[in-house]
């Protein structure tokens, strides 16, 4: 079979070496082969030095965080440290959390809206204007989420307390100043809408014609083509959306810095308290004394916060590769 | 179950651009109906408007009458959603669900309509329309194995079966065997001639001998030039066409001359 495919550039081969003073094959072909090798080598760098920058802030972070976990006079502090880490990691988790509950929805929502329904120049512009909010600097959303956001959800709070109370999310005094976890979590949300909506909108797009137009063929409404062929197509892409999303929701310091008014850990989501892990560190870093417990704690606490983005990548990529069969890649 | 089409005076448009101009054309029921011509001749063009699927691309549209046993599928307050369950459709490439198993996808199509049905009266489905498409010998063993990793004729029977699946009324084919090998093609021909005895089957094909092997009528279509409108030239019994054309045009198409 392979003979007839074979033979057109077997015949073509004498007239080249014969017209490049005869070199047999075994010699090959110089031309081109610098170029090989150095974007090789370049792209090896590349992938080398990420693993050295990682490596390093991971030992960094190990290092200057064993003070937080050992001290001399007192040997090991593991239980006094877990206590001090638990409630800003619950925190942290709460905020993200009710970012990606109050996001992935709308993102999934408007990201469908510009890739199958909206006219082509509407969809356009909606996407320009999403791009936009991803652009807005994180400090501008704390200012807002600080100053106009949070007093205008303390009616709404207390609406929630009213009605809802009996809720442990909603028990509690709500806050008069409105700076509180779950506005911390709507101002994240705000902030990773974009990146959810960018992603999701670039794999909708991708969805095969042929797979649209297979629903479409079996009488599927609009809807119905979209459940049945760009949701299963766009699933491995919806979830790295939400993990990039999350990754930003986890880490982001200012918005969350400028926004919450710290406290203890409370399950209500209305009344002031809760802290997060970043903005922990970047309120309290300026005034701890270089090489002090309190810096070691803190640096350690930026450890655990490494150490679940990490995990909550590795479980979007687990997620996304259980059912390689049917992912529809091959 | 099967229904014959008729086509009063059909002009499509893709926007300002009239694409296929005038066709007029009665397809009986229970037959196979083969449309032939050369790229770009507006073929495809016009088996999409049987079922409605060019609407799919903005600004595709249609003018004059599409009746459906009498019934103008193009009239107002007709959802095209309704048409394309009446009329199914095979497409060029093998697009099987890829996401489902071969089990849901036969299935798909039902899913659709909301029929709620016991496990066995899916079954019984499943196994009836891969037995309709000449499918089921081959997977009964696994059935919940993913579609997609069919071969490519067993795909496209497979893309049969889901049509079959939902009983329709008409059976459309875009070049069903351009993507296969001559094997899974004569199978897919076999096929079709056991679909006739219960479908209206109406096939696109760019090979000449299939047009000759599976139909009992042939509409042959061209067009004069870029940017002028497709027409049917001629549309008669299959052996006319290729042995004994009326038409000028379609003579020198069969016999090779062009095209």
């Amino acid at each position: 079979m392979s003979s007839p495919g074979d033979s057109p550039s077997s015949t073509a081969e004498p007239a080249e070496t014969s017209a490049s003073q005869k070199r047999s094959l075994a010699e090959g072909d110089s031309r081109g082969v610098f170029g090989d090798r150095l974007f090789s080598t370049l792209a090896l760098l590349a992938g080398v030095a990420i693993l050295v920058t990682l490596a390093f802030v991971a030992l960094f972070l190990t290092v200057n965080s064993t003070g937080a976990i050992y001290q001399d006079e007192e040997g090991l502090i593991l239980g006094a440290f877990l206590e001090y880490a638990y409630p800003l990691v619950v925190g942290t988790l709460i905020a993200s959390l009710i970012a990606l509950i109050l996001a992935t929805p709308v993102a999934v929502g408007v990201a469908l809206y510009i890739s199958h329904f909206a006219p082509p120049r509407l969809s356009k512009t909606i996407g320009y204007v999403i791009d936009l909010l991803a652009a807005i600097p994180s400090v501008v959303y704390g200012a807002w989420g600080m100053s106009f956001l949070g007093p205008a959800l303390v009616p709404v709070y207390a609406w929630l307390h009213e009605n809802l109370g009996f809720i442990p999310l909603f028990a509690g005094t709500p806050s008069q100043t409105g700076r509180t976890i779950l506005t911390a979590g709507v101002v994240l949300g705000v902030m990773i809408l974009p990146i959810i909506t960018s992603v999701c909108r670039e794999i909708f797009i991708q969805t095969p014609k042929l797979h649209e137009e297979a629903a479409l063929a079996l009488g599927a409404t609009r809807w119905e083509m979209i459940r049945m062929s760009v949701f299963p197509f766009a699933r491995a892409g919806i979830i790295s959306g939400i993990m990039l999303g999350l990754g930003r929701a986890l880490g982001e310091t200012m918005a969350v810095a400028l926004v919450l008014s710290p406290g203890l850990l409370t399950a209500s989501l209305i009344s002031s308290g809760n802290s997060t892990i970043p903005a922990e560190i970047a309120l309290g870093f300026p005034e701890a004394p270089p090489g002090s417990e309190r810096q070691a704690q803190l640096i350690a606490i930026g450890l655990v916060l490494f150490i679940i983005t990490l995990i909550v990548n590795m479980t979007a990529r687990w997620i996304v590769s259980r059912h390689k069969e049917f992912s529809g890649a091959n | 179950m099967s229904k014959h089409i008729e086509t009063r005076d059909l002009n499509v448009y893709y926007g300002e651009f009239l694409a296929v101009e005038g066709v007029n054309i009665s397809i009986a029921a229970r037959s196979v109906t083969a449309f032939i011509g050369p790229s770009g001749c507006g073929k495809t063009t016009f088996l999409r408007t049987l079922n409605r699927m060019h609407e799919v691309l903005p600004g595709a549209r249609v003018e004059g009458e599409l009746l459906l046993d009498g019934e103008n599928i193009y009239g107002t307050g007709v959802d095209p959603v309704t048409v394309r369950s009446m009329v199914g459709m095979v497409f060029q490439r093998p697009n099987p669900f890829p996401t489902m198993s071969i089990r849901e996808n036969v299935l798909a199509g039902y899913k659709l309509n909301g029929a709620r049905m016991s496990k066995s009266q899916a079954d019984d489905v499943v196994e009836e329309a891969l037995m309709g498409a000449n499918l089921w010998n081959e997977v009964k063993e696994r059935l919940d194995k993913p579609g997609s990793g069919l071969s490519g004729g067993q795909q496209q029977r497979l893309c049969i079966a889901r049509t079959i699946a939902v009983k329709p009324d008409v059976i459309l084919m875009d070049e069903p065997c351009s993507a296969l090998d001559p094997i899974s093609t004569l199978a897919i021909e076999d096929l079709i001639h056991e679909l006739k005895q219960e479908y209206t089957v109406v096939i696109v094909t760019h090979n000449m001998q299939q047009a000759a092997r599976v139909s009992e009528k042939t509409a042959f279509f061209n067009i004069a030039g870029t940017g002028k409108p497709g027409k049917m030239i001629e549309y008669d019994e299959t052996a006319t066409i290729f042995n004994n054309p009326n038409n000028e045009q379609t003579e020198r198409y069969v016999s090779g001359k062009f095209g």
